[in-house]
């Protein structure tokens, strides 16, 4: 046990105290970002990301990962938000920390896997395409100044990396500009114009919503979207910190770990949250590679919200938008229009049909739902696919059947075989078929009665052993008194 | 005479080069020991990750990747080890070079030119000026 406290917490001090501190650094912007996207002070978004960083490096499953306030989450509780305000949010937060803390603990987390990728490549793709959409109000038409300091953001943060990494360049940006922003004065918004700064600690309230069942039946649909979209972004990220560290972790903590820290994050006044793709990324190349670095990078953001609060809302927002480009076009999957090309048609489609839908709807669970139920139909349109070869030789029928026989292929099978002679010797060879369920018994039941009842010779032959004993069981044409019914 | 050889490769055929070279310079002793070292590029693990239904089916993308030089490998009867880290390629190169006792690392060039070697980074280049041993670029 103290062993793998250790393990756990300080093998690695140095790295994992950098890296956090590196991360923290790098989620101020976003944080306060992701609350300006969800329609809430930043004061929502950081409080999330302090106390879901926190907690999370407690009890999480996937040591090293980065969660806090995202811009899924926030994506989809912007309607909640803009409808009702935000002490609805944090009882929907709450409730999905229930709901996460349940799908942990009936390990819905497994289920996870049939989630097919194509489904997964259209939510990060969705969700990048969201997150540069919600920019858009920020900088088009404000002044031209805006342009020109999201354009300089964008040059600082894609070409400052090549010769300096001590420091995130977003952080330098923000910076450099607020710096020229408030020494100037130039025609800019800034973040205090859609929101306030506290520079105190979170303190626990409870959410001012009636609790009523008229309550719970605003917040339900948004405590459910908001389970779903950060499990999967969550069991997404920890994936990735698995394969780059080349460790395993365990899927359903992680989940109950994620709804304990929403349930606490409500009390705090704190929006939902989950993992983070980019900033866990971040902690793990810049060293991170325990709980302590997620501990880490949550006080040091708090930390230098007491500090330097009263600056954050002098930040021009151009800065932020700049930023937050640069987060959408590193959340894309630019390799998905090689996909589409490469990819059998049907994922590529369930890919696109996921963006489409979330881009339509502006709701992140709905395109993952879509997708899913497309790719499961497609899947099953794909594997009811039956051949039936049929030969004679030597005054014998043979049909080989091959495929899977289940409730959508019986169709064709029954299609395929003439039942319409008489007086034959007919083989029905099942050897490279396999018999799903009780449609598929039903029409090789339907086939032999009615080709027996025109006085032919029927022999089935190669059925495995899960098959027959299906057609053993629920199949009557072996009993002598069978007659077809009629219709 | 080489006793211990490190081959780093990405799978490319820059790396494909390299590797010939590998089993040349393994033919001089018979005593020698080779070990093929890979990095899972941590830039590219949310693209991979997104890419593959399962970790099973990662890893054997990552093993097709490395396939024709261990072909090489073993039709040419060297004795041979395969190794994949997962990090930065460059930093990792030298970490497992240095930590390890090798006689000689051999890696592939790209051949950049000064501008591609600005904007992409050459990691050979890295590897030549941090690496302890003897190294054999192979260009």
């Amino acid at each position: 046990m103290t062993d793998s406290i250790n393990q756990q917490w300080f093998s690695n001090i140095k790295g994992d105290v950098l890296s956090g501190i590196v991360v923290a650094l790098a989620l101020i912007p976003e944080a306060i970002a992701f609350s300006i996207i969800a329609g809430v002070d930043p004061m929502v978004g950081l409080y999330a990301s302090f106390i879901i960083a926190v907690t999370i490096s407690f009890i999480g499953g996937r040591p090293a990962m980065i969660s806090a306030a995202t811009g899924a989450m926030a994506l989809v509780a912007a309607p909640l938000v803009r409808e009702y305000g935000v002490d609805y949010l944090l009882a929907a937060t709450i409730l999905t920390g229930v709901f996460q803390l349940l799908f942990g603990v009936f390990k819905v987390a497994k289920l996870m896997k049939f989630i097919p990728r194509a489904v997964m490549i259209g939510f990060v793709n969705a969700l990048a395409i969201l997150i540069f959409m919600a920019q858009v109000p920020h900088f088009l038409g404000i002044s031209n100044m805006t342009y020109v300091f999201v354009a300089i953001t964008l040059v600082i943060v894609y070409l400052l990396p090549r010769f300096f990494r001590a420091i995130p360049a977003p952080l330098i940006a923000i910076l450099v500009l607020t710096s020229i922003a408030i020494y100037s004065d130039f025609e800019l918004r800034t973040v205090g114009d859609l929101g306030t700064i506290t520079q105190s600690l979170p303190a626990f309230l409870i959410p001012n919503v009636p609790l009523t069942l008229e309550t719970l039946m605003i917040i339900l649909p948004y405590a459910l979207a908001l389970s779903v979209v950060g499990l999967l972004e969550s069991l997404l990220t920890a994936t990735i910190v698995d394969d780059m560290t080349d460790t395993g972790s365990e899927k359903n903590q992680e989940a109950r770990g994620q709804g304990i820290a929403n349930f606490i994050t409500g009390f705090f006044g704190g929006m939902a949250g989950c993992a983070m793709i980019g900033q866990s990324v971040i902690n793990v190349k810049s060293g991170g590679r325990t709980r302590l670095s997620t501990f880490v990078a949550g006080v040091f953001l708090m930390f230098l919200i007491l500090v330097l609060g009263s600056l954050v809302v002098q930040i021009p927002m151009a800065v932020l938008v700049g930023i937050m480009i640069m987060v959408s076009i590193g959340t894309f999957d630019w390799s998905s229009f090689s996909y589409m090309k490469k990819a059998p048609r049907g994922d590529a489609l369930v890919m696109l049909t996921t963006v489409a839908i979330v881009v339509f709807t502006h709701d992140l669970s709905k395109g993952v739902i879509a997708g899913v139920i497309l790719s499961a139909v497609l899947f099953v349109a794909k594997i009811s696919k039956i051949r039936v070869n049929k030969t004679i030789i030597a005054g014998t029928t043979r049909y080989a059947v091959e495929g899977q026989l289940f409730f959508a292929s019986v169709e064709d099978f029954v299609n395929a075989i003439d039942t319409d002679v008489r007086n034959e010797k007919i083989i029905l060879d099942f050897t490279a078929a396999h018999i799903w369920d009780d449609s598929g018994v039903g029409a090789v039941d339907r086939v032999v009665l009615k080709l027996k009842n025109a006085d032919n010779h029927v022999v089935i032959e190669g059925l495995d052993g899960p098959s027959r004993r299906l057609v053993e069981k629920i199949a009557v044409f072996d009993s002598e008194h069978a007659k077809l019914p009629s219709h | 005479m080489y006793q211990s050889i490190l081959l780093a490769v990405d799978g490319s055929n820059h790396s494909i080069r390299a590797a010939r070279e590998a089993i040349k310079v393994a033919a001089f002793n018979k005593e020698s020991k080779l070990t093929v070292v890979y990095v899972a590029d941590h830039n590219n693990a949310k693209t991979e990750v997104l890419h593959s239904n399962s970790t099973e089916e990662l890893d054997l993308a990552r093993r097709k990747r490395l396939q024709p030089i261990e072909e090489a490998l073993a039709t040419n009867g060297v004795d041979y080890v395969v190794k994949i880290l997962h990090g930065t390629p460059g930093p990792a190169i030298v970490e497992f070079a240095n930590d390890g006792d090798f006689d000689m690392l051999i890696i592939g060039s790209r051949g950049l030119n000064a501008l591609q070697e600005m904007v992409l980074g050459s990691v050979s280049h890295k590897v030549i000026k941090r690496v302890d041993c003897p190294v054999l670029v192979v260009k």
